[in-house]
C-alpha cells in the first residue's frame, strides 16, 4: 500500500530542481506540432459538431477501427469491435474491470511487483490481492500454480489475474512464450479471467515480439487493456478495453455510470490523426529516442551503482526495476536523494503487502540521456554511501573502489574498526 | 493587514505544510485580510519584497521552515513573522541540541545518545554501539535529529536492526541520535503565549491503532489515529505534563506557539520527546483539536498568533 509517507515525498519528486526519474511519462516533445494543427483542422473541417457532442458509451465506430488496427500490429491480434469499449485512459479499464468483478474480500493475483497505479484501485474496492514473484521471464507461473492450489484448497478463487506480460511496469521484464502459453492454459483449466495490460507492447528495443495472451487465448477467457497513451499521447485520455460479452455488459454500465463516455474530441483527434499521419512512424521514432535512453541508463547503473545492487534490463517498455542490499529501505533513500534533487519510486508502492522496500522503479522514457545519467550518478553515489556506511557499522568490507563515483580515499581509523555483528542469513 | 503565507517549499512535509497554509488562507480571508500566498522557492526575497507583507504567517514544517533559516531571512527583510525566533526554532529543531538542554535543565528527556555520520565513519563510533544498547535496552528508538515529523524513524527491537535503522535514519540528518523507548501514552501539549509565558492548552492524548507506532501515516490520516482531547489524566498527571511542556518552552526559547510532545509511562514522570514550533495545522492536527477544545476557533487562534507576531517587533522596538 502506498504509504502517505511517500505520497508527502513524491510531491517534492514534482518539483522543477528535480530529476525525476519517478514517473511514467511518454516523451510527448517529439511529436510534430504541424500533425497535431492539421488534425485539429480535420476535425473542425469535418466533424465539429459531432466532436462537440456527447458519443456512445462503447465509443465510436472509427475509433474501434483504429483500436483494431494498433491490434493487429501488436502480435497480429483480431478483435470484434463489438467485443471492445473505448475508455478514458488505460487506468479506467482497471478500475472498470475491478468494479464489475470485485466484491470486498475477493481475491485479485497480481505480480510480485506490479503496477503502482493498480495498487490504489486494488484496495479502493478492498480486494484481497495475492501477488505472485516474478524473474527475468516473468511472473513465476509454477508459484502462480501453488498459490491456485492453495487458494482451491481454502475455497477461494481469484476473481481474475492482472498481469501486464509485456515490458512489465514496473520490473521491465516479459513474459516468456511458454510461461505465456502455460498461464492461458490455467486460466482455460481453472476458468479464471486474465487481465492483460498492454501499453508497451509496441515499444520494443530489441528481440522479436511474443503474441499477447489475447492472440493465444482468442479472446475467451483473456480480457485485453490496451491504451494511446504510450504510442500516441497521455494527453487525449484514450484507452480501451476487450472483453467476453457478459463482463463487456457490466463494464458498460460501470462506464456509463462513471462518465456516460469517453471524449468524443479525443476519439475523433485519434481517427484524424490515423488518416493524417503514419502512426507506425512516430512509433518507431519513440522506439529509437527510448532505446538510446535505456542504454544510457544501463550504462550509468553499471558505472555509477555499487556492486551490491542489481537491475533488470528490459527490451522494451519505460521502467527498470533496480534491487538494493535488504538493510536500504528505498522510502528513507528517496529523502535522501531528493536533498540531492533526484527523484525514483519505492519499491513498496509496488506491493499491497509492504514488501519491495529495498527495490526502485526507475523511469527512462521522461528524462534526456544527460539528465539520466546524472540522475543515476546521483542515486548510486547516496547508495554507494549508504552500503559503506552499513559496512562501517558491521564490520563488512568496504565496497570496491570501482563502485564509488569519485576515488574513495582510505579514511583514517577505518582499519581499526571492530567486526560487530553480521546480520543473520536471510 | 496584508499577510504573507508562507508554505510548501522543498521540505519532505511539503504536501502537509500546503494544507495548513490553505486553512490559514481561508482563516485570514473570513478575517478581512489580504492573504499572499508563497510556495517557499528561490523567489522568496523576491516575493516578499514585491508583496511588503505586514507580517508572515509561517505555516512551513520541517528543513529551512522550522529550523531558523525563514526566520532569519525575514529578520533581515524587517517582517515580522509567526512562531519562535531563529534561535528557538535552531533549538527546537535540532533534538540532539534541544534534549542536552532539557537535562541540563533538569526537564526529564529519554535517555539518548548522538552520533553524526563521521563518527562513525572517522572515528569507529559503531565500537561503542554494544555499550549503548545495553544501557538503552531494545527496543531502542533510532531518529534522525532534524527531521520535524516522524519521517526515518525505526524502531530496533534487536542488535541486528540497528545498522539498517542508522544507515536509513542518516538519510535524513547527519546527525541522528538512538533513545530510550519508553512505554507509555503519547500526549501533544499545545501552548500559545500570553504576556510572554507559554499557556497551556488541553492536552491532546494520540491512541495508535493497529502499528506499533505513531507513525508519519498515522498522524496525518483523517481516522488512522484515534485522538482524545482532554484524555483520562488524573489531576498530577496533568499537572506535571503541563508544567514539563511549559518548563520546555522556557528552556528552549519558544514564541508565539508551539506544541512539545510528551511520553508519559505507567511509573514516573513524563519525558519531552520534541518540540514543533511550526505544528501542523491541518483539519487532523493536534494544535487546532486542542484550540476546538479551549473553545478557541481556528480563525481566532489565527489572529491571535498574528498579534503576537506584531507585538514582538512593536516590543523590540520601543
Amino acid at each position: 500500500m502506498k504509504s502517505s509517507a511517500m505520497r508527502d515525498l513524491m510531491a517534492v519528486t514534482a518539483r522543477p530542481e528535480v530529476i525525476s526519474l519517478a514517473g511514467g511519462l511518454p516523451d510527448t516533445s517529439s511529436f510534430p506540432p504541424e500533425t497535431f494543427a492539421a488534425v485539429v483542422q480535420r476535425i473542425a473541417r469535418e466533424s465539429c459538431a459531432k466532436a462537440l457532442q456527447y458519443g456512445p458509451t462503447e465509443g465510436l465506430a472509427e475509433t474501434k477501427d483504429c483500436i483494431a488496427e494498433v491490434m493487429r500490429a501488436d502480435g497480429g491480434m483480431r478483435v470484434d469491435p463489438d467485443h471492445m469499449i473505448v475508455t478514458t485512459g488505460g487506468q479506467q479499464v482497471i478500475d472498470l474491470v475491478t468494479k464489475t468483478l470485485i466484491d470486498p474480500g475477493d481475491v485479485i493475483v497480481a505480480e510480485a511487483p506490479t503496477y503502482p497505479g493498480a495498487v490504489p484501485t486494488f484496495s479502493s474496492y478492498q480486494a484481497d490481492v495475492v501477488q505472485i514473484e516474478i524473474d527475468a521471464d516473468g511472473m513465476r507461473i509454477d508459484l502462480l500454480e501453488e498459490r491456485l492450489a492453495d487458494l482451491e484448497r481454502e475455497g477461494r478463487r481469484p476473481k481474475f489475474i492482472y498481469t501486464v506480460p509485456t515490458f512489465q511496469n514496473p520490473a521491465g521484464v516479459t513474459m516468456s512464450l511458454e510461461r505465456r502459453q502455460r498461464l492461458v492454459e490455467l486460466a482455460a483449466e481453472r476458468e479464471i479471467l486474465v487481465l492483460e495490460d498492454n501499453p508497451y507492447g509496441l515499444l520494443r528495443y530489441e528481440g522479436q515480439p511474443l503474441p499477447p495472451l489475447y492472440a493465444l487465448d482468442g479472446g475467451v477467457y483473456v480480457m485485453y487493456l490496451g491504451t494511446f497513451s504510450k504510442i500516441l499521447s497521455p494527453g487525449i485520455r484514450l484507452g480501451w478495453v476487450v472483453a467476453p460479452a457478459p463482463v463487456l455488459e457490466k463494464i458498460n454500465l460501470g462506464k456509463q455510470a462513471a462518465d456516460l463516455c469517453t471524449s468524443t474530441l479525443s476519439q475523433l483527434m485519434v481517427q484524424a490523426y490515423f488518416e493524417e499521419a503514419r502512426w507506425h512512424d512516430y512509433v518507431e521514432s519513440l522506439t529509437e529516442i527510448y532505446r538510446a535512453r535505456r542504454d544510457t541508463m544501463l550504462d550509468a547503473l553499471a558505472e555509477f551503482f555499487p556492486p551490491e545492487a542489481e537491475w533488470t534490463r528490459p527490451a522494451g517498455g519505460l521502467f527498470i526495476w533496480a534491487t538494493l542490499p535488504d538493510y536500504i529501505d528505498t522510502t528513507d533513500l528517496l529523502a535522501r536523494a531528493l536533498r540531492d534533487n533526484v527523484a525514483f519510486v519505492p519499491g513498496e508502492a509496488a506491493y499491497l503487502d509492504g514488501r519491495g522496500r529495498n527495490a526502485m522503479r526507475l523511469n527512462f522514457s521522461a528524462s534526456d540521456e544527460e539528465s539520466i545519467r546524472e540522475g543515476i550518478r546521483r542515486i548510486g553515489k547516496v547508495v554507494g554511501e549508504q552500503v559503506a556506511l552499513y559496512g562501517t557499522l558491521t564490520g563488512r568490507p568496504a565496497p570496491r573502489p570501482a563502485a564509488a563515483p569519485e576515488p574513495r580515499v582510505a579514511e583514517p581509523g577505518e582499519a581499526q574498526v571492530v567486526p560487530l555483528r553480521r546480520r543473520k542469513a536471510q | 493587514m496584508k499577510v504573507a503565507v508562507l508554505k510548501g517549499g522543498s521540505s519532505l512535509e511539503r504536501q502537509v505544510s500546503l494544507r495548513s497554509g490553505g486553512r490559514v488562507e481561508e482563516a485570514l480571508e473570513r478575517l478581512g485580510h489580504e492573504p499572499l500566498e508563497i510556495d517557499v522557492g528561490p523567489d522568496l526575497i523576491a516575493r516578499l519584497r514585491t508583496g511588503a507583507p505586514d507580517v508572515a504567517f509561517l505555516a512551513l514544517h520541517g528543513r529551512n521552515g522550522e529550523d531558523g533559516t525563514v526566520q532569519e531571512l525575514l529578520e533581515i527583510l524587517g517582517i515580522p513573522y509567526t512562531g519562535s525566533g531563529v534561535l528557538g526554532c535552531i533549538r527546537c529543531m535540532d533534538k540532539v541540541l534541544a534534549k542536552h538542554l532539557l537535562v541540563e535543565a533538569g526537564v526529564p528527556t529519554p535517555e539518548f545518545f548522538a552520533f553524526s555520520e563521521l563518527a562513525f565513519r572517522e572515528l569507529g563510533a559503531a565500537e561503542a554501539l554494544p555499550q549503548i544498547e545495553e544501557r538503552l535496552a531494545f527496543p531502542i528508538v533510532v531518529k534522525p535529529a532534524a527531521q520535524g515529523s516522524a519521517l526515518g524513524i525505526k524502531f530496533a527491537r534487536t542488535a541486528d536492526d540497528v545498522p539498517a535503522a542508522l544507515v536509513n535514519a542518516f538519510s535524513y540528518d547527519d546527525k541522528v541520535l538512538l533513545e530510550r523507548h519508553i512505554d507509555g501514552r503519547e500526549l501533544g501539549v499545545s501552548m500559545i503565549e500570553q504576556d510572554g509565558a507559554p499557556v497551556a492548552l488541553p492536552i491532546v492524548e494520540a491512541l495508535p491503532r493497529d502499528e506499533d507506532f505513531f507513525d508519519f501515516e498515522a498522524r496525518y490520516e483523517i481516522g488512522r489515529t484515534e485522538y482524545r482531547c482532554p484524555p483520562e489524566l488524573r489531576e498530577e498527571e496533568t499537572a506535571a505534563v503541563t508544567e514539563a511542556a511549559r518548563a520546555t518552552w522556557t528552556v528552549l526559547g519558544c514564541q508565539g506557539f508551539a506544541r512539545a510532545d510528551i511520553m508519559l509511562p505507567d511509573r514516573g514522570e513524563p519525558q519531552v520527546l520534541e518540540v514543533n514550533t511550526t505544528p501542523g495545522l491541518t483539519e487532523t492536527s493536534l494544535l487546532p483539536m486542542a484550540c476546538d477544545a479551549a473553545g478557541i476557533g481556528f480563525d481566532q487562534f489565527v489572529e491571535r498568533a498574528l498579534e503576537l507576531a506584531l507585538d514582538r517587533i512593536s516590543a523590540s522596538t520601543a
